[in-house]
């Protein structure tokens, strides 16, 4: 059940770049699926909206998240100290659907890499393919799957570390070496277009967390509204995670 | 301690308390079930109802501002058919009250609307003829005396319901709309909707939202929705739901001495969806401690 809980900052460092991890400790046994996020309140009266953070980790009552720097939340909250108390809505949305002993392909970009870490963790035949702008950035979040996955493949736009390209560049050569029988993608949206076009040719099951702003995170104030080939659906209720085919780019 | 101090009747609409939920901030009323209580606000006012299905409208639907937010989804609603078929039955099981806020491009889908819902499990009617996010309809019929009077009148004409009609901020004389809908039949008020705004991002020049205006609410419209909560107060004898950027008991109080009858939540939801329980239970607790009986003796009873 969605419940609203409250939580203590245990850290907030910055990871990459502008890219921060998140550790809070939760009042109370929280429990998610993969996929899932949570609805951050940021402690300030300035805030009318919660900010809707991907779960990388949920260990009990131990929640980890990344968040990238892009407005004045995001930066009020890299100022945040440990110790410091707000509250969260969890869980949320519908979460990946990963089934028992499937070979799993992640493939992600940034901050998409979050929700793919507590993947990997649900997972025992997952690898992932990492997309990064930089080494640093890509080398980052390497070290993040370290032990929870089989095999990494990376690439970077500039080329600074492992194959030079977008992830939807070297995705034919991973795909045709292994039969995985789902890939689950989370990044920016040409990434995830690209990618689910690649997967289908595959007819490979393809699942992938749309992202959107949104206000209740509860299905009411329709501000993440979607077009798919099933009607309008909610990213934030029906999603974040669809069945790519369904997807009307 | 019983709660019945809250207790409280709208135009003939009986309610435990005088806290309702926002039209278009609180879904179905059934997207909040592990949050509030249905049954113990005053009601629900569902999304807003047209005749055939919108889809709302394209881009950015929200964003935030200082102390509030815009919002620009364009009505997005299931249609008028759907609605009686599939949401309503779900719903009416749940004994709350329901209010259905409705908007149309004509004077004629108003009435056929009001037709369509004076149904039981419908406890009113609310007019929206202050939605600044569509072209074709709502915000034109709120601007102008005579055009509110002529859908109010050919609402009431259509319905058994209680018709509420919800006024625009957006004008320069609110208290003219508001006597002309009143004077055209008009159970009851419902003020403000969102103020018009808007955004620009000022790294690539373009309007943040997709339908480049949008409603401001939130904190930020909170004295502007008092102030002309008062100002109709004095204006009319119907009753007034107060609403604009509540966000605690504290604001709630304002309202009800500027002359609201029953308040309403929108925006404040999104922060916590339990608020309005809080604000329930804030104002029960006011009372008391003021050894004050009943909800009605805080209406309009600021002092001049």
């Amino acid at each position: 059940m969605k419940k609203i809980y409250n939580a203590r900052i245990v850290s907030n460092l910055r990871a990459v770049d502008n890219i921060f991890k998140l550790v809070v400790e939760i009042d109370g046994h929280v429990s998610a699926r993969p996929g899932q996020f949570v609805q951050l309140k940021l402690p300030s009266e300035e805030f009318t909206l919660r900010r809707p953070l991907g779960i990388a980790d949920l260990n009990g009552d131990r929640l980890t998240m990344f968040y990238r720097i892009v407005g004045r939340g995001t930066q009020f909250l890299s100022t945040l100290d440990e110790g410091t108390a707000l509250d969260l809505i969890a869980p949320l949305g519908n979460g990946f659907s990963i089934v028992d002993g499937e070979k799993i392909l992640l493939v992600g970009g940034g901050v998409g890499l979050a929700p793919l870490l507590y993947s990997a963790r649900s997972s025992n035949d997952a690898d992932i393919l990492i997309g990064g702008k930089t080494a640093s950035e890509a080398e980052f979040w390497s070290r993040e799957f370290d032990g929870l996955i089989d095999k990494k493949f990376i690439t970077t736009d500039d080329g600074s570390a492992g194959v030079k390209g977008f992830v939807s560049d070297l995705l034919p050569e991973v795909l045709s070496k292994k039969n995985y029988e789902a890939v689950l993608v989370c990044g920016p949206p040409i990434m995830m277009k690209n990618v689910a076009a690649l997967v289908a040719q595959k007819n490979i099951r393809c699942e992938v967390s749309m992202e959107s702003r949104m206000a209740c995170g509860l299905g009411a104030c329709l501000s993440c509204s979607i077009d798919t080939v099933d009607g309008r659906k909610k990213v934030c209720k029906d999603g974040p995670i669809f069945d790519a085919t369904k997807i009307i780019w | 301690m019983s709660n019945n101090i809250l207790s409280t009747e709208l135009c003939g609409i009986k309610m435990p308390t005088p806290v309702i939920a926002a039209s278009g901030t609180f879904g179905f009323g059934e997207e909040f079930i592990d949050f509030v209580d249905l049954q113990k606000l005053g009601a629900v006012t569902v999304k807003c109802i047209t005749l055939k299905p919108r889809a709302g409208n394209k881009g950015v639907r929200i964003a935030e501002t200082p102390s509030g937010m815009l919002n620009a989804i364009g009505l997005e609603n299931p249609g008028l058919d759907h609605f009686l078929d599939q949401i309503l039955p779900r719903i009416a099981r749940q004994n709350f009250n329901i209010i259905v806020n409705i908007s149309g491009s004509t004077v004629g889908d108003y009435a056929q609307l009001a037709d369509a819902l004076d149904v039981d499990g419908i406890s009113a009617i609310e007019l929206n003829i202050s939605c600044p996010n569509v072209k074709d309809g709502g915000i034109i019929f709120g601007t102008d005396p005579n055009a509110a009077a002529n859908v109010t009148r050919a609402a009431k004409n259509s319905t058994s319901k209680p018709v509420i009609v919800k006024l625009s901020p957006n004008v320069t004389d609110i208290v003219s709309i508001a006597r002309a809908v009143v004077d055209a039949g008009a159970d009851a008020l419902s003020l403000i909707n969102t103020l018009m705004g808007m955004q620009i991002d000022i790294n690539s020049w373009r309007s943040v939202l997709g339908n480049i205006t949008g409603g401001l609410s939130g904190a930020a419209i909170k004295p502007v929705a008092v102030r002309m909560t008062y100002q109709v107060a004095q204006a009319v004898d119907v009753p007034i739901i107060g609403m604009g950027g509540i966000r605690s008991t504290e604001d709630a109080v304002e309202f009800f001495l500027a002359g609201a009858d029953a308040i309403a939540i929108g925006t404040a939801n999104f922060a916590d969806p339990s608020i309005t329980m809080k604000i329930a239970d804030g104002l029960e607790n006011y009372l008391r401690t003021r050894g004050l009986n009943n909800i009605s003796e805080l209406v309009g009873r600021v002092r001049l």
